[in-house]
């Protein structure tokens, strides 16, 4: 696939945040061990009228901003938190952004991971010739039970990839690899309202396993060191795991700082690595190599390596951090109306 | 807005999602929503299809706080009169607490509405703020 | 016209909560007002108009004329009815086809009625049902409705001509006063403008009492060819002009969003067919829906310079002393509006003033936020 790469990218996250401290405030749990133990101070909130689709089609938008969109052939978009259960989100976002009809279309679904196997599919598609353009698209606006641990990072953004031919790329694909098992860390039965998850299940056996096994076969396969990459960006529950991940694979701060987001935005889940990617590219420079692994429960990880080319220098800002500085926060009583934790009759 | 059902939402997406408008080449007018017609040449006009770039200026505005049973949640919330750069005006929310007349802003994709909590979901356009 | 007309008879019901009577009860007893007052028997019926806005939401009856013809009596003396819907214009309407159907020569006594039954449905119901006269895809979807529109009409005449939320106030305060007195209205009770800017915002810079209410009520007008109603009445008042005009159904649509063309358009048509000015008219019952409607209106109709309808009270333009008197009834804020009836009280109440001791009375009717407009000129005889 290393004739593929990403011609464009965006990322979004809605303005609203809520500090961790205030949840545990609510809870009646130590604010400071809460943030200090989880690594993040404060989450992002989607607006009463955001889902998954509309921050699909926002960050759409800004990866296909002056592209002509009657090239791209499919659109996947992966996601927890699709709108319907039946009914795909990619549709919405095909018609929103001008591709439709002449192209295929279908909704990922694999915990936090489903976008970065939108990006393997997509890259395939136009590797094989199949298709001329294709967009991936990470989503999700998660949910997490009152009180439940999820609740302090469970968090709203999404982050889309345009892939093309290399020549076109910003970022050239030099690989990927996957490591799949059948691990029920953490899951969500049909018609259940928020996800259940195995605890400290959900760390050595599920998250830092897939991952760093991810990573490794990745890095063995192309021959390469940590030290060959300028930036490494993990999938990121909080702002702990993936420091951690990245110091057992030996990257240092300085590679992974400028893609771990989660501290300030929390996990995005579906678009967790992938908002990771877009900070990183905003910053990154031709030649900059980008080391990417996702995390999905239940459990997977997808590691790619890419390279930034010429064109890097070409492309303006992706607007992601202006939706990084220029925030509102909501107490606990605002977020619960935003998050839909009031029940109207 | 009572239930519209999906025929009546999904015939209009195209305008909904992209704001695409109509352009008579004629009189050298710019329509949105989409006119069959051109209301000033009427048969004589020469229409064709336009997609608008999604910016604009606010002409009025105000902050409803008794809203139709449709939008009863998301009350109070800001709606304006925005004149888009090609020349049409359009009413939408806006989806900034402050806002002034004169202010420049850009559509966003946003949630409208459903039909009911079972229903097809209504998306559409709103508008932000610029600065 | 080919020939003049005039009005023989009026009649309404009380215009407010009618818990214990129905649309039907509404709309006969106001026919039957009517037609007492110009001692015109069934029999002697051409035709029945029937303005009506929404009653297939409000009560979720279509097909209200020959109900209405059907409860009147009127269908046994085989009167045709014709319903006429132009939103809350819908009575001026009625109006204007009564009058253009004696004046054609195809009828000679012709009933206008309007009617609506509003309270049966709950507040965000009717904000839904009065939703219905704006632009359902294009202004309803995105989250407006009447208030909601003619807040930022209002916001627009501010930002324009420098209109002050008092003067806002001071149009519910005058239409109150007036209301005093009016066995009909459904707030004969006076309020201070402290009153109505104390009130929750319903769209900002609106307020509760910016906003003519919910009502029931009924009201009809006879018409006759004018040189036979002394065959009637001796209280006839001759109707000089009836005009009606149309504007974009959008407010965005409007070249100006602080003036109602369809308004100026039937106006200066209804002047110009009437022989008279604006400052000839000594009384008027303007559309007020909310307090800017009224101060758009006296700007449209001519009774003020355009920007200056803020200041026609403080002025004393519009008082009930004043140049004109505008609303002396309380116009919709105070008297009430239910909707389709509202254009036909306007011609109940203007004839009532007319033979005391006015001259010259115009009407003026709005459909939602001016989409359509109908402007008549009545004089006493």
């Amino acid at each position: 696939m290393d004739d593929t790469g990403i011609a464009g990218y965006g990322g979004y996250v809605p303005s609203l945040r809520i500090e961790t401290r205030e949840i545990a405030r609510i809870w009646g749990e130590d604010p400071d061990e809460i943030e200090n133990g989880l690594g993040v101070r404060q989450k992002s909130v989607p607006d009463l009228d955001e889902d998954t689709a509309t921050m699909s089609v926002e960050a759409a938008r800004r990866a296909t901003d002056g592209e002509d969109s009657s090239r791209i052939e499919a659109i996947y978009v992966g996601s927890e938190s699709h709108p319907y259960a039946v009914k795909p989100t990619a549709t919405i976002v095909g018609a929103a952004i001008g591709a439709t009809p002449g192209m295929t279309a279908a909704d990922y679904e694999f915990a936090c991971k489903a976008g970065t196997a939108a990006i393997q599919t997509g890259a395939g598609l136009v590797s094989s010739g199949v298709a001329d353009r294709a967009l991936a698209v990470g989503a999700d606006v998660s949910q997490g039970a009152p009180g439940d641990a999820l609740e302090y990072s469970a968090a709203a953004g999404a982050a889309a990839f345009l892939l093309g031919d290399a020549d076109d790329a910003v970022a050239k694909l030099e690989g990927t690899t996957s490591y799949t098992s059948d691990t029920p860390d953490f899951w969500r039965r049909e018609g259940e309202r928020y996800p259940q998850h195995g605890e400290r299940f959900t760390g050595k056996p599920a998250y830092f396993k897939h991952t760093i096994n991810a990573g490794q076969n990745l890095l063995g396969e192309l021959d390469r060191a940590p030290e060959d990459y300028s930036y490494a960006v993990f999938h990121q529950p909080n702002g702990k795991f993936p420091v951690k991940a990245a110091h057992q694979l030996g990257f240092t701060e300085e590679q992974y700082e400028a893609g771990l987001l989660s501290p300030e935005i929390g996990n995005t889940y579906s678009a967790a690595s992938l908002l990771g990617l877009v900070a990183v590219l905003d910053e990154a420079e031709p030649d900059d190599r980008i080391f990417v692994t996702s995390f999905g429960s239940g459990a997977g990880s997808d590691a790619f390596s890419f390279r930034a080319t010429e064109k890097i220098e070409e492309t303006g800002d992706s607007k992601l951090r202006d939706d990084l500085t220029d925030v509102e926060h909501l107490d606990y009583a605002m977020y619960a109306r935003h998050k839909d934790k009031i029940q109207e009759e | 807005m009572t239930e519209m059902g999906a025929p009546r939402f999904w015939r209009n997406i195209q305008q909904r999602y992209r704001l695409t408008g109509t352009r008579c080449d004629t009189c050298d007018t710019t329509y949105f929503p989409p006119r069959q017609l051109c209301p000033e040449c009427r048969r004589e006009g020469d229409v064709e299809e336009q997609e608008l770039n999604g910016t604009g200026t606010v002409v009025t505005y105000t902050t409803v706080h008794e809203p139709s049973p449709e939008y009863e949640g998301d009350s109070p919330y800001s709606l304006a009169i925005v004149e888009l750069d090609e020349g049409p005006r359009v009413t939408a929310q806006i989806v900034d607490d402050e806002i002034q007349v004169g202010d420049e802003v850009e559509a966003c994709f946003r949630r409208m509405g459903e039909g009911g909590g079972d229903g097809v979901i209504y998306y559409g356009f709103k508008f932000r703020s610029l600065d | 016209m080919p020939r003049d007309v005039a009005v023989i008879g009026a009649g309404q019901t009380e215009f407010g909560e009618h818990w214990e009577r129905s649309f039907r009860d509404l709309v006969v007893t106001a026919g039957v007002r009517a037609l007492e007052d110009a001692n015109v028997p069934g029999e002697e019926i051409d035709s029945l108009y029937v303005g009506n806005m929404s009653a297939g939401q409000f009560v979720g009856q279509e097909h209200v004329a020959a109900l209405i013809a059907d409860y009147a009596g009127l269908e046994s003396v085989d009167v045709p009815a014709t319903r006429v819907e132009a939103a809350d214009a819908s009575g001026g309407l009625a109006f204007r086809q009564a009058v253009l159907d004696v004046a054609s020569g195809a009828s000679d006594v012709v009933v206008a009625s309007g009617v609506e039954k509003m309270t049966d449905l709950g507040s965000t119901d009717t904000t839904e049902a009065l939703a219905g006269s704006a632009d359902r895809e294009w202004e309803v979807f995105p989250g407006g409705n009447t208030a909601a529109l003619y807040a930022m009409a209002a916001r627009a005449h501010m930002t324009e001509h420098g209109t002050t939320r008092r003067q806002l106030s001071n149009v519910a305060v005058k239409n109150h006063e007036n209301a005093v007195g009016n066995d009909y209205a459904q707030y004969p009770t006076s309020i201070d403008a402290e009153t109505v800017e104390s009130t929750a915002y319903v769209s900002e810079p609106l307020r509760r009492f910016d906003c003519s209410p919910a009502s029931d009520g009924a009201a009809a007008v006879v018409v006759a060819p004018a040189d036979e109603a002394e065959k009637y009445t001796s209280e006839a008042v001759d109707v000089v002009a009836t005009e009606q005009a149309s504007d974009s159904i959008a407010l965005h649509d409007r070249d100006d969003i602080t003036t109602s063309k369809a308004t100026r358009r039937a106006a200066k048509r209804a002047y110009s067919e009437a022989g008279v000015v604006a400052a000839d008219v000594d009384v008027a019952e303007v559309h007020d829906s909310y307090t800017i409607t009224e101060v758009i209106a006296v700007e449209d109709l001519g009774f003020t310079e355009k920007g200056q309808g803020g200041k026609a009270v403080e002025d004393e333009v519009t008082t009930a002393d004043g140049d004109v008197a505008v609303n002396l009834s309380g116009g919709l804020k105070a008297c009430g509006h239910p909707l389709g009836a509202t254009g036909v009280r306007q011609v109940v109440d203007v004839t009532r003033k007319l033979r005391e001791e006015h001259e010259v009375g115009l009407t003026h009717n709005l459909g939602g936020t001016g989409g359509t407009a109908v402007v008549s000129l009545l004089e006493a005889r």
